[in-house]
């Protein structure tokens, strides 16, 4: 509206145009949940955009503190709901740390083979949606059909097809029967075939390239200044992943490789979790090997664990630990440690401050979604409003880790 | 790993001795206390020297500890990925102080502060825009400070009859239940309810 301040008419009167404010959410199909977005347009390209979250904010941290421990391992299925196992992980390995636990091999070979079928339930509904997102029906379709094959895994192994609580301090709670190992590894080898499936819809899609392709550049800076992990990492070239960095678990003897992106576009990171699945599966097929090969405990018996059944029947002591484990629970030493996995989403941390009772001083959970989240704002500025759905489903947002 | 750590803290130290008040090495993790009042450029210093990088902001939180003179402890995470490691920063808060703001080192403690302000009710000087940001529009008091009850003081329910939301004081069917399972001969504080064995009520002698 250059020179609109040096003259007055009714024409310049209608020109002077005021950019437009509009709600995104907090009930839109694409904002993935409970996002409510206040975007700022000028005509259709976004100027600002203010998230406002909290919608779905349960007070998980408060509840956290008056609960003992193994209570608040529910808690952790409840935050990313799409790949629970991994946050359960990460709360098992603050605990571990602070008391000094040895997890048994068995069931440090299950936690592996239950985050990656994590990781996996948690791309192939990433992937899915967010082409939705941008205009294709049927890769959900498709995508759901797998997902739900790998929650009938989550099922056999621990009763629920979501929430598991199936990772304990100490190991995990029951050992995997063998017609499911069998199961297991039966399906890694037809995985692949399905992936292609899903990629021949989409890969080479003009639609979907036009969409993506350039779309929510991420740069080395950004990375840096608003605090990314994860995909939003790796689609930009670095190649940083916790599990080679800092090993947690069992990772360093498992062989798979970390897919990087080239642009840190949109594309790129839909690349990278597509190729993040398929070494995924690649993990899911060894460790099924070396589960075979290790039989044994899947828990470490002693304080922070309940005795066997066998035990319970034949030892007052056992009875009465037993007892006490599940109505005091367990005392974690005086300390502070912060644990963190690759979660699929990126870097889940627990800060976890003991303070020698029975429930945790105070524990704080650290969603790598919120940070992702924060940097909407930068991201989207310039963009198109319709590249906004495009710019939420590859943040890969879950409301339930968000807002806690 | 904690060999590493410990040279890590002395070039740290060697650097900005006056930064640094004190500092430990536990479960194979570094923290480092400083005052509040010289943390921003400690970041920065933690950003910028080349042996340590520390160019990620992982996380921002407090913990409430109400018999403390300094009430508030703001525990700061800091990761590098160029060197593959990670420092925990500890500055200590009066209630009626407030906190230099990090916004202009690290863009993304905005929404990291603006959760602490939300949660324990501490000021960042410095900080853009401090809303609340998990809690209702509206909301009053802090909730994750320990005084503040885990059942909050309001609840919601849509009015049938007024056809919207409404706030009212919180009411509850019974008690929250906070049980207490420590062991009564491992240092709980509290004394057994009277089962009327021992004098009872009306304070007869027990039933010989």
């Amino acid at each position: 509206m250059d020179g609109a301040r040096n003259f007055e008419d009714a024409r310049a009167g209608e020109q002077r145009i005021r950019n437009f404010n509009i709600n995104f959410g907090p009930q839109h199909p694409a904002a993935h949940g409970v996002l409510r977005l206040v975007l700022e347009l000028d005509g259709e390209i976004v100027e600002r955009c203010d998230p406002h979250i909290g919608l779905l904010h349960r007070g998980t941290e408060k509840l956290m503190e008056s609960r003992t421990y193994l209570q608040n391992l529910p808690y952790f299925d409840r935050l990313d709901y799409v790949a629970p196992m991994n946050q359960e992980h990460a709360w098992c390995l603050a605990i571990e740390r602070l008391v000094g636990v040895e997890v048994p091999r068995r069931a440090s070979l299950i936690r592996v083979l239950y985050s990656e079928i994590g990781r996996i339930l948690n791309h192939l509904l990433n992937v899915t949606t967010q082409a939705l997102d941008v205009g294709a029906l049927t890769p959900p379709l498709w995508g759901f059909e797998e997902r739900e094959k790998l929650m009938v895994f989550y099922e056999r192994a621990c009763g629920a097809r979501l929430h598991a609580a199936y990772f304990r301090p100490g190991g995990v709670h029951q050992d995997l029967p063998p017609d499911l190992i069998d199961d297991i590894e039966a399906w890694a080898h037809e995985f692949p075939k399905v992936l292609d499936d899903i990629e021949g819809l989409l890969t080479e899609n003009r639609i979907f390239k036009q969409r993506n392709a350039d779309i929510g550049v991420v740069t080395e800076r950004d990375i840096m200044n608003w605090g990314f992990s994860g995909v939003m990492v790796r689609g930009s070239g670095l190649a940083w992943d916790l599990r080679r960095a800092q090993p947690y678990e069992c990772y360093d003897e498992f062989e798979f490789l970390i897919p990087v992106g080239k642009n840190g576009d949109c594309y790129d990171r839909y690349l990278c979790r597509v190729a993040e699945m398929r070494e995924s599966t690649k993990i899911v097929l060894q460790s099924v090997e070396k589960l075979r090969a290790a039989p044994g405990d899947v828990l470490s018996r002693g304080k922070v664990t309940p005795p066997s059944r066998s035990d319970m029947k034949t030892s007052m002591e056992a009875l009465i630990h037993h007892f006490k484990l599940y109505t005091e629970g367990f005392h974690v030493p005086e300390g502070e440690v912060y644990a963190a996995v690759e979660a699929p989403k990126g870097e889940f941390g627990v800060y976890l401050v003991a303070d020698g009772t029975n429930k945790p001083y105070r524990a704080k959970l650290r969603a790598p979604g919120f940070l992702h989240l924060q940097a909407m704002d930068h991201i989207s500025k310039g963009h198109q409003l319709a590249d906004v759905s495009a710019i939420i489903g590859t943040m890969d947002v879950v409301f339930g880790e968000i807002d806690r | 790993m904690t060999e590493a750590l410990g040279q890590l803290l002395e070039q740290i130290t060697e650097k900005r001795p006056d930064a640094v008040a004190r500092s430990t090495i536990e479960h194979g993790e570094l923290t480092v206390v400083v005052a509040p009042s010289v943390l921003v450029g400690f970041v920065e210093f933690l950003r910028d020297d080349p042996s340590c990088q520390f160019s990620t902001l992982v996380d921002i939180t407090a913990v409430d500890y109400p018999p403390r003179d300094r009430r508030f402890e703001i525990v700061y995470h800091l990761l590098s990925m160029r060197q593959n490691h990670r420092v925990r920063v500890k500055a200590m808060l009066r209630p009626s102080e407030t906190m230099p703001s990090l916004v202009s080192v690290h863009p993304s403690a905005n929404w990291f502060e603006r959760e602490v302000f939300d949660m324990f009710g501490i000021l960042f000087t410095g900080h853009p825009d401090l809303r609340r940001i998990l809690t209702d529009y509206g909301f009053r008091g802090y909730p994750l400070r320990k005084d503040f009850p885990t059942t909050g003081y309001t609840e919601v329910r849509y009015d049938e009859e007024l056809k919207r939301v409404v706030y009212e004081p919180v009411s509850l069917v019974q008690e929250y239940r906070q049980f207490d399972f420590m062991s009564p001969w491992e240092g709980a504080d509290h004394i057994l309810p009277d089962d009327g064995k021992r004098g009872g009520r009306d304070g007869a002698p027990p039933p010989e």
